[in-house]
């Protein structure tokens, strides 16, 4: 491992980290062991993120960095590695409510951590989480919304996903800026996420299951 | 950086005292009978006394966040709200005889429909526009101003917003960018060749398209105070009447987008603290205005990026506060009472805002721990607050009544304090509506 570039990225220091990532690869560096070394330095920042020491503002720059990283390195990368994917997990923002900074800091993290994931967007409407759990296989579903009007969307998506017999197949976790165990069980969630990162680790934690 | 607002002038209590006697006056409001009258009277004293912390009141304020469900609860779908008068008063006057508020307003945080067709906003998604009929309109947050041009904001505010900001977030108001520099005064001759941009089909247009929209506004307004004056005639005071924002929140919302501006911390924080300064006139001027308009004296702010979930106390007070405290300084100066909503929690940032003058503000919190709030910043201003939306959305009325129990034994303790809701109580069932303020308001009695 490159100390040195987990270093720069846990501690934001993004031109630094691009120099040395170009000088690295420009030397022959493996691009795969760059992107490693990223993943190890984001689950730093996820863990400082977890513990209160770094905020928001501080997983979106690692997030920049890193996204600038990986731009610089997978052109490079010679023949697609056959990385093994933790897991599926389907994500969006329930029918009617757009909003998405949390669902994609979660998407992001679990993209770090090894999941497949797919990601559904905004204001996605209950028949294509449906449509997308029969032909993607998720093992989670995760349904994201900050209105209250989302509580009702994300009832009605669950309700659906039973009608169509789905419902044994996922696990559904819901996140967003007004959830808490009263909104889980009024939507019929298996769990809720209070942010991003409790969001992500009960994801993890169902995926060793499943696995 | 300024060091203009950081101190109020010793007249400013004067100022809020005088602004007070106005807003409660009832020469001119046309009371349904001396009852409502004495209502009016009652009610506005209430708030008078929790904000001014001088005495305690005969009983706590009970003024929740009627957001958007007087349309649900009367049945009109979101798109009628934004386009139809009728069906939005009927609305409105259907909540208000349903439900007792001791503050309450017209639907002042409605955007109006067709204005924002005229205008082809994009900073917006709403029912009648891209939205289905009964989806709440929703803000969409993305850069609307980049990180190079924060230098074209500070050296002229006015100008980048007309020539750069406008054509940006309208569609119709393209032609303004071809207005050009103005005041562009060097030479006395050459000053009329300011305006020859004007003559520009492109700029003809625009105006056109603000003159309509100006027409279909100064409509609205008259239906929105006629609203206003119909509930004060039956003895409810308006809750807020002035608008105005955080500068880090002007730049968050309205410019650079939550991802540009958390960025920009690390990339420009500069700039970043320089635009957010330059904004403060501007929000104080705003502010004023506001009140101005409608002869009162609360102003709400809410508060959008400061959160605990968004960023650490440090950040906050690097970033978020020093601008911020200006504007409410500047606000207070003049007699205003700003009310500022805390969105998400606060808990982590008590020590930090609790330096505002006495008695002058109003901290509204949505999740922050109510009991350390009173605690910490209950001796400088009065807490209002924060029955949560997921209660009173999936709960019972006796769960209801029992957060609303905790709430007034605690932040509600002698006086200083206004029960409210966590935010707009859109999807709330009735039921735990009415048990929040039936109980609040025989249970509040000091």
């Amino acid at each position: 491992m490159d100390e040195n570039i987990i270093d720069l990225v846990v501690n934001l220091k993004e031109k630094e980290t691009l120099a040395a990532v170009s000088s690295l690869l420009e030397d022959g560096e493996d691009p795969v062991k760059i992107l490693r070394d990223c993943t190890s330095a984001m689950e730093v920042v996820g863990e400082r993120f977890e513990k209160g020491t770094y905020f928001l503002p501080q997983l979106m720059m690692a997030g920049e960095i890193l996204r600038q990283v990986s731009d610089m390195a997978k052109p490079m990368i010679k023949k697609e590695e056959g990385s093994i994917s933790k897991g599926r997990v389907l994500i969006g923002t329930v029918k009617g409510d757009i909003h998405f900074i949390g669902k994609d800091i979660v998407s992001f993290l679990l993209d770090i951590a090894g999941f497949k994931v797919r990601d559904l967007g905004v204001d996605v409407p209950t028949h294509r989480f449906v449509n997308e759990i029969a032909e993607f296989r998720p093992s989670v579903v995760g349904m994201s919304g900050l209105l209250t009007a989302a509580y009702d969307s994300m009832k009605n998506t669950i309700d659906e996903i039973k009608s169509a017999g789905l419902r044994e197949d996922v696990k559904i976790i819901i996140g967003g800026g007004q959830v808490s165990e009263n909104v889980r069980a009024y939507t019929g969630a298996d769990a809720f996420g209070k942010d991003a990162v409790d969001g992500v680790n009960l994801i993890k934690r169902w995926m060793e299951v499943v696995q | 950086m300024s060091e203009r607002w950081l101190e109020c002038s010793p007249d400013a209590r004067q100022k809020q005292e005088e602004r007070f006697a106005l807003w409660s006056a009832t020469e001119n409001i046309p009371f349904i009978s001396e009852k409502e009258k004495a209502l009016f009277t009652e009610r506005s004293g209430l708030l008078k006394d929790a904000i001014q912390l001088k005495k305690i009141p005969a009983r706590i304020p009970v003024c929740p966040s009627v957001g958007h469900f007087p349309f649900e609860y009367a049945n009109i779908s979101w798109r009628d709200a934004l386009y139809d008068y009728e069906k939005l008063n009927y609305a409105w006057k259907k909540f208000h005889d349903d439900f007792e508020l001791d503050a309450s307003g017209g639907p002042a945080n409605i955007p109006w429909g067709p204005a924002l067709d005229v205008l082809g906003m994009l900073g917006y998604k709403w029912p009648g526009g891209t939205l289905g009929d009964d989806s709440e309109y929703q803000f969409v947050d993305q850069e609307y101003m980049l990180a190079e041009e924060y230098h074209d904001l500070i050296d002229d505010p006015t100008g980048y917003f007309l020539n750069v900001y406008f054509p940006r977030m309208f569609s119709s108001l393209k032609g303004l960018s071809r207005i050009g520099c103005l005041p562009a005064v060097n030479e006395i001759a050459k000053i009329p060749s300011v305006f020859s941009g004007f003559g520009t089909r492109e700029v003809r247009e625009a105006f056109d398209k603000i003159n309509e929209t100006g027409d279909i506004l100064s409509d609205w307004m008259t239906n929105f105070r006629a609203i206003g004056l119909s509930l004060k005639a039956r003895g409810i005071p308006s809750f807020t009447g002035g608008y105005t924002k955080a500068p880090f929140d002007v730049v968050g919302d309205c410019l650079r987008g939550t991802r540009g501006i958390f960025l920009d911390m690390f990339r420009h924080p500069d700039l970043l603290l320089e635009t957010c300064d330059r904004l403060v006139p501007f929000m104080i001027k705003d502010g004023i205005n506001s009140c101005n308009a409608s002869r009162h004296l609360i102003l709400f702010m809410p508060l959008h990026k400061g959160a605990d979930a968004f960023m650490s106390e440090e950040q906050y007070r690097t970033f978020y506060w020093p601008s911020l405290r200006k504007v409410i300084i500047g606000l207070v100066d003049y007699g205003i009472v700003p009310l500022l909503f805390a969105e998400g929690s606060y808990d982590r940032k008590m020590d930090v805002i609790k330096d505002v003058p006495e008695g002058s503000v109003v901290w509204w919190f949505e999740n922050s721990n109510m009991e350390m709030a009173k605690k910490t910043l209950g001796q400088v201003a009065c807490i209002c607050g924060n029955v949560p939306l997921d209660l009173l959305c999936t709960s019972t009325p006796d769960e209801v009544k029992k957060y609303c129990r905790k709430l007034i034994d605690t932040a509600g303790k002698d006086g200083g304090f206004i029960l409210s809701t966590a935010a707009g109580i859109q999807g709330s069932k009735p039921e735990n509506i009415k048990a929040m303020l039936d109980f609040a308001r025989e249970y509040g009695v000091y």
